[in-house]
């Protein structure tokens, strides 16, 4: 459709874009303002200016010195960096059998796998705590699960629970289901064993789908704040979500720290988004179209 | 089968579904292998702990003294709970205020990045940044924005607007929250607006221009009807998250319920009483009937979608 560069259509079209950034304003001012306050001193942090006039560090040196912060960042890494290599593994490979294996009950064990995403978090909180808890003969406890903490307050309590997502799972089948079956058929025929059959062939072919399932586990862990509030008490065991909450409520009105501890805890996030975004966007495209 | 894309036809390749050779039980065996891992952890961490949340809801449990059966103890109390009910007051305000709020703003976000011009992959970048800061983060940035001397109440002040206490009012609290959760979620609802709105056929738009319809017209009749099914997962999605509203209430009302009260979440309360209180038996009949909420609400909404699709 060709359309006249008429006067009317030229102030449209800047009508429509100064909407536009007006809006993406909107959008990326808080954190923008986020980083001007935590590069303020003190006497300008409750001016309007954008930039700093006298910026400076001590905020960022504040936050690290009076919260583990380091610490934090690290048992945040971690923590997320494990949990996508658990669920992209076991994720994949478990997606992979449902998509391109055959065996008994393989329709009705997916479905049961899937009613995982139909219960709410809600419910199994409590219940996993205790789970945790009571496992037998670690942390503490006897054969009967009794004595001690259990998992809890380690870096288990966190990985085990969302080691291998029904989310992954489903996902990887999805695409597995988008990749011929041929490959597979004539390896096996040829004797290559199962597992070499997955590894060396069909999850290879996979990489566009690994890396947008690595990139919403690894946002995920990173952002998860309600679970490792419950099950992770030493301080020495918090993540990044739990050393900001806690210094929030500490500093109260101790602004200038405060968003300097809220960059660090959403820096990564941004670099990594930045770097990988076309995988952030197919993957909710990916999920939300049927 | 196979047959048809290769040269090759291979008589082993039609037969094998059916037969039990060597080669399927070790496929199979190989496959219930692969799977164990994600189905174990399927069964103790969901399966089991929502079988275990339900008897836990008839019982009194307080981790130190053994679990004891209480029947329906806990439900009748429930029902005389008023901070409970409180906080499912709340969590029903903010998602009316929410899920409408989302779908008109990121369909609206969607429908203005639909074209083909030069920027648009640039503002859905933009636009998505919300999604990917933590809910905490976000929630500790627009405490700052909000408080007394903050961006927001500076800015009214710019058009010569009073100054607002957000945080400490209990009729702005809720509207708070809605603000910075809106803000997070706009851009991934919006990604999935778009991706919806590729689905609908040019031609439908080009027969209904020729025929005479105007830009309003065309959203009505068009555009609207073909994201039935992408505003269906939009709304189901949002409001299984705005029942269980949790962290932003958490961390801007500093680990309490806000002014009266008027902030306090249904998940935040259920934390309190399983996790502070050790009363677990009892939060989790309070999560039972948040789940009961729940699903009744995705229920109805799924009923309103069918009807809809068969009134085309």
């Amino acid at each position: 459709m060709t359309r006249k560069l008429t006067f009317s259509r030229i102030s449209i079209e800047t009508i429509y874009y100064a909407v536009l950034i007006l809006f993406g304003i909107l959008m990326v001012l808080p954190f923008v303002w986020s980083v001007a306050t935590s590069l303020k001193p003190n006497e300008e942090i409750f001016f309007s200016n954008l930039i700093p006039n006298h910026p400076t560090f001590q905020h960022y040196i504040t936050a690290f010195t009076t919260v583990p912060f380091a610490r934090y960042f690290l048992n945040s890494l971690f923590l997320a960096i494990a949990g996508v290599a658990s669920n992209l593994f076991f994720g994949s490979l478990a997606g992979y059998a449902f998509a391109r294996m055959r065996f008994r009950g393989k329709q009705l064990i997916f479905r049961v796998l899937l009613s995982a995403l139909m219960i709410p978090g809600v419910v199994t909180i409590i219940p996993s705590y205790i789970i945790l808890r009571s496992f037998p003969l670690v942390g503490g406890n006897d054969w009967h699960g009794v004595g001690g903490i259990g998992l809890l307050n380690s870096y288990w309590a966190i990985l085990l629970p969302g080691a291998a997502g029904a989310f992954a799972v489903f996902l990887m089948r999805q695409f597995f289901l988008t990749l011929p079956s041929e490959l597979g058929e004539a390896a096996r025929i040829d004797g290559c064993n199962e597992f070499r059959i997955f590894w060396n062939i069909y999850l290879p072919l996979c990489l566009p789908a690994l890396a947008t399932l690595g990139m919403f586990t690894f946002q995920a862990g990173w952002n998860a704040f309600l679970w490792p509030l419950i099950v992770l008490s030493d301080p020495n065991m918090g993540t990044i979500q739990l050393g900001l909450q806690s210094f929030s409520f500490n500093h109260q009105t101790d602004y200038g720290p405060l968003m300097a501890g809220s960059v660090v805890a959403t820096v990564p996030m941004l670099i990594l988004f930045l770097y990988a975004q076309k995988y952030f966007v197919q993957g909710i495209a990916f999920s939300g179209d049927k | 089968m196979t047959q048809s894309t290769q040269g090759i036809i291979l008589p082993q390749a039609i037969t094998v579904q059916s037969e039990p050779t060597r080669l399927n039980r070790h496929e199979a065996r190989m496959a219930y292998l692969f799977i164990t891992p994600a189905m174990a952890l399927f069964m103790i961490f969901v399966l089991l702990p929502a079988v275990i949340a339900l008897i836990l809801s008839f019982s009194n449990y307080d981790v130190l003294s053994p679990i004891k059966w209480v029947g329906w103890l806990n439900y009748e109390r429930l029902l005389k709970d008023k901070l409970y009910f409180q906080a499912l007051g709340n969590v029903v305000t903010y998602t009316v205020m929410y899920v409408p709020l989302m779908i008109a703003l990121s369909l609206g976000l969607s429908l203005a990045l639909n074209r083909k011009m030069p920027g648009m992959r640039f503002f859905r970048t933009i636009y998505y940044i919300p999604v990917i800061t933590s809910p905490v983060a976000a929630a500790t940035i627009w405490s700052w924005l909000l408080s007394r001397s903050g961006l927001v109440n500076q800015s009214l002040g710019l058009f010569g607007l009073p100054s607002v206490a957000w945080l400490s009012n209990a009729d702005t609290a809720m509207l708070a929250i809605v603000v910075v959760t809106i803000w997070q979620g706009l851009g991934s609802n919006m990604v999935i607006y778009l991706a919806g709105l590729q689905g609908v056929p040019e031609y439908l738009y080009e027969a209904a221009v020729l025929d005479g319809a105007n830009r309003w017209q065309l959203l009505r009749f068009i555009t609207w009807p073909s994201l039935r099914t992408t505003t269906f997962f939009v709304s189901t999605l949002s409001l299984i998250g705005a029942f269980q509203l949790f962290d932003q209430a958490y961390v801007l009302f500093q680990q309490g319920g806000g002014p009266g009260n008027s902030a306090r979440t249904v998940v935040f309360t259920i934390y309190q009483n399983g996790f502070t209180q050790l009363k677990m038996g009892y939060a989790s009949s309070q999560a039972f009937v948040l789940f009961l909420l729940i699903f009744f609400v995705t229920v109805i909404n799924l009923r309103v979608n069918r009807e809809q699709n068969n009134a085309t």
